[in-house]
């Protein structure tokens, strides 16, 4: 990545005069440089102004949009308090860390023994089964929640948490299996061979040999895999409807449009509430969420 | 499918004696234990003297029957009606096709239980699938019986049933471990896809609620009401075509936006790059829901501090309803736009941050030796690398735009209104509409069929995108 100053590749404008005009140069230099700290700058500060403006506003004493703002005048936890003992913030949280653990298990179990499966072992049925798997992944997970919604609504299966983590599991098993083949594909297959000569099973040598060699793309499932139902809007907004088995994302859309100009900086705390993890989790494990986007594009 | 026939088993075997070394059978030629076969599961077989696996194969047939006969009501002594008397599969069908003929009614003793079309639907299609799942087991047997034939016929030795069921048995282990995931997709992908595609061609809306009335087949009536009715036909095309302008503009803007930021993060003189650079990355890393519901109460009309600090800056003399004014719809889209390529362009900045990392230095040395300036290495050396790499992210970020409700949803919901567009607003693209015209409007059936018209849409894309890369080759 990137982040190593010694990688980083540098067009360096001073390559192309000679010596002659060394001061000149070194002015033009000063110029550059402070043009492009200034631009960083400038970015810096629209990329984190919004940001700050609602960690701020979370902590005002207002109600009110009209009085948020990036600094408080008189920060107070009031917010915090009310998010927590007014609504049903931590119900809805509780909730959300449900399905996400039950989506993270079941998707990392599931598509990393698809995967391997489709990677390793030759069985009539596999291309069908490779093209079908592509043709799924292109229909968006929201159509098919269409459908199963109004299947559900039919079949009286709508607010259940667990159905909604099935959903989920499903709509992006397509995909994770399609990640963790194409990852299968490219380990050395050797290992296994070696294992298989030694009289290993074949589930041993999964458990054993692939599993581990697989760990940077289960990170990657598990990572999206965990964090996609805190922000899932559309699935639980069809599947679910009691007031006690919303998710975050729902709750907090309700907030803002529910209550919307009188109640803002509830909403704040929920929002931060919501983002500091997710965004802490994505930060340290950026470089692991960054390659496997890539890996996952290079393969379709 | 062969439900219908029902000669008896034991005739159709001969009685000859079961160990014939080398040779089941005298020449038979190949299509009659297959034409046997096709007609009562796994008589061929039996014709080929393998008897456990014509036990095998008959357990599928005689099982579909029974199934049929326990589940429906056969001997009720009464005018025999699909309806009334039919078993999993053939009510199953029957639904399937009819979508019930017997409405909800009040009489004198209260509310008749009517038809309910959908679970009718849903049952029909389920039913359909387990035969075609036993349509796959008969063309098995079918081939089997002829294969088997041909290579005695052929001069090939025996197999017995137990040999060959090891065989299938150890073959099976790849099927075993896939069963789980396929069940899950079966249920809750493949079904439900088919029952949406179903109801694309029925009057399934807000006016024919099951259990309440019955739903009825109405063939491409749906299609040609959005494409034929004017107003329909108005809103469809005003929404597709900003939702493609929309996509094309966001991706290239997050992306050219990504590739400066990340260009100008790899020089040697940025101070502190791994500080920026995280500071960049969150608006990637904060979830999108929160973000967009942020930006969507800074530019409030009423309330939102955007409008205020304008109107104190003087810059405008009164408040900005930047999504709520239907007389300047352009004014949301572009806000829309902005507010996504602060969403968007740090995910391009790291892609690409990670390319430029991996461009041999080399590269560079020979071009300046070569009397290359800056711009010259960036435009043939930086950029047509990092190109290569990021394209088939470009296609996914292009379809994922497409499909972007996160951000139009929260943060205008569609609006400003639109006089002219149907349960739409001018900043709605096909997916939020989509939504509304199912979640808010119970517009099932023309739901269904923008659903297909999307699917259609982003799977041209996609299989395009998927033909340059390696992946198809690559089964």
């Amino acid at each position: 990545m990137a982040a190593t100053p010694t990688a980083a590749q540098v067009r360096d404008p001073r390559s192309r005069s000679g010596a002659t005009a060394e001061g000149r140069q070194r002015i033009r230099d000063r110029v550059t440089d402070a043009l492009l700290h200034l631009q960083l700058l400038a970015v810096a500060v629209i990329v984190v102004f919004p940001l700050l403006w609602v960690v701020g506003s979370s902590f005002g004493p207002g109600g009110g949009l009209a009085n948020a703002g990036p600094i408080p005048e008189n920060a107070t936890f009031d917010n915090y308090i009310e998010l927590f003992t007014q609504t049903d913030y931590g119900r809805w949280y509780l909730n959300s860390l449900y399905v996400a653990v039950l989506n993270m298990a079941g998707s990392v179990v599931l598509s990393a023994l698809c995967g391997w499966v489709f990677s390793r072992i030759r069985f009539r049925g596999r291309k069908p089964g490779m093209l079908g798997i592509l043709v799924l992944q292109m229909f968006p997970s929201f159509l098919t929640a269409i459908a199963v919604y109004m299947l559900f609504l039919n079949f009286g299966l709508l607010d259940s948490l667990t159905g909604l983590a099935l959903v989920s599991i499903a709509a992006a098993l397509p995909y994770n299996t399609w990640l963790m083949k194409g990852y299968t594909d490219n380990l050395p297959a050797s290992l296994d061979e070696a294992a298989a000569l030694d009289g290993a099973g074949r589930l041993t040598i999964f458990r054993k040999i692939v599993l581990p060699l697989m760990r940077p793309m289960l990170t990657f499932v598990a990572i999206t895999s965990f964090t996609m139902p805190w922000m899932d809007f559309i699935l639980p907004r069809l599947l679910l409807q009691s007031s006690g088995k919303q998710t975050v994302a729902i709750g907090l859309f309700q907030l803002i449009t529910d209550q919307y100009a009188n109640d803002f900086t509830t909403f704040a705390a929920g929002a931060v509430v919501l983002a500091v993890p997710i965004t802490i989790l994505y930060i340290v494990l950026q470089r692991h969420l960054v390659t496997g986007a890539m890996a996952g594009a290079e393969k379709g | 499918m062969t439900t219908t026939e029902t000669s008896d088993l034991p005739t159709s075997a001969p009685a000859r004696s079961p160990r014939a070394p080398g040779r089941a059978g005298p020449g038979l030629p190949a299509p009659v234990p297959g034409i046997a076969s096709a007609l009562v599961w796994g008589s061929g077989q039996l014709l080929n003297r393998q008897a456990g696996k014509a036990a095998f194969f008959f357990a599928f047939y005689a099982g579909a029957v029974v199934w049929e006969i326990a589940s429906g009501n056969y001997y009720a002594g009464m005018d025999f009606t699909p309806r009334s008397n039919g078993g999993f599969f053939v009510k199953g069908l029957w639904g399937l096709f009819t979508l019930g003929t017997q409405p909800r009614e009040m009489t004198l003793t209260g509310l008749t239980e009517g038809d309910n079309s959908i679970v009718l639907m849903a049952n029909g299609l389920i039913a359909f699938l387990t035969l075609a799942l036993l349509a796959v087991v008969w063309v098995w047997s079918v081939r089997d019986a002829a294969r088997y034939r041909a290579a005695l016929n052929a001069g090939g030795r025996t197999e017995a049933s137990p040999a060959y069921f090891k065989r299938i048995w150890d073959g099976a282990f790849a099927y075993i471990v896939l069963s789980p995931g396929l069940v899950l997709i079966v249920f809750m992908s493949v079904l439900p896809v088919l029952f949406g595609i179903l109801v694309a061609f029925t009057d399934y809306n807000r006016d024919n609620l099951p259990p309440k009335n019955l739903v009825h087949w109405v063939g491409f009536e749906n299609f040609a009401t959005i494409f034929a009715v004017p107003s329909w036909a108005a809103t469809f095309g005003g929404i597709l075509v900003w939702t493609l302008v929309w996509a094309l503009l966001a991706t290239v803007t997050t992306y050219a936006a990504g590739l400066l930021q990340a260009v100008l993060l790899a020089s040697r003189r940025v101070r502190f790059p791994r500080v920026w650079r995280s500071v960049f990355l969150l608006p990637w890393a904060v979830p999108g829901i929160v973000s967009a519901l942020v930006f969507r109460s800074m530019f409030n009309g009423q309330f939102g501090p955007v409008s205020q600090w304008l109107v104190d800056l003087g810059l405008t003399d009164e408040r900005i309803y930047w999504f709520t004014d239907p007389s300047h719809p352009n004014l949301a889209r572009a806000v829309a736009l902005l507010v996504n390529l602060w969403l968007g362009f740090p995910f391009f900045m790291a892609l690409v941050g990670g390319v430029l990392a991996n461009i041999p230095e080399s590269y560079y040395e020979a071009a300046r030796i070569d009397g290359a300036g800056p711009v010259q290495q960036f435009r043939h050396i930086t950029l047509p690398i990092v190109q290569r790499t990021v394209m088939p992210l470009l296609v996914l970020s292009f379809v994922h735009n497409f499909n972007n409700f996160g951000v139009i949803y929260f943060l205008t919901e569609g609006g400003p209104d639109n006089v002219d567009y149907r349960f739409a607003g001018s900043t709605d693209l096909l997916v939020t509409w989509l939504f509304k015209l199912t979640l808010d409007n119970r517009l099932y059936n023309i739901g269904a069929v923008m659903s297909l018209v999307i699917f259609v849409i982003v799977g041209t894309i996609s299989v395009l995108n998927l033909n340059r890369t390696k992946a198809i080759r690559e089964l």
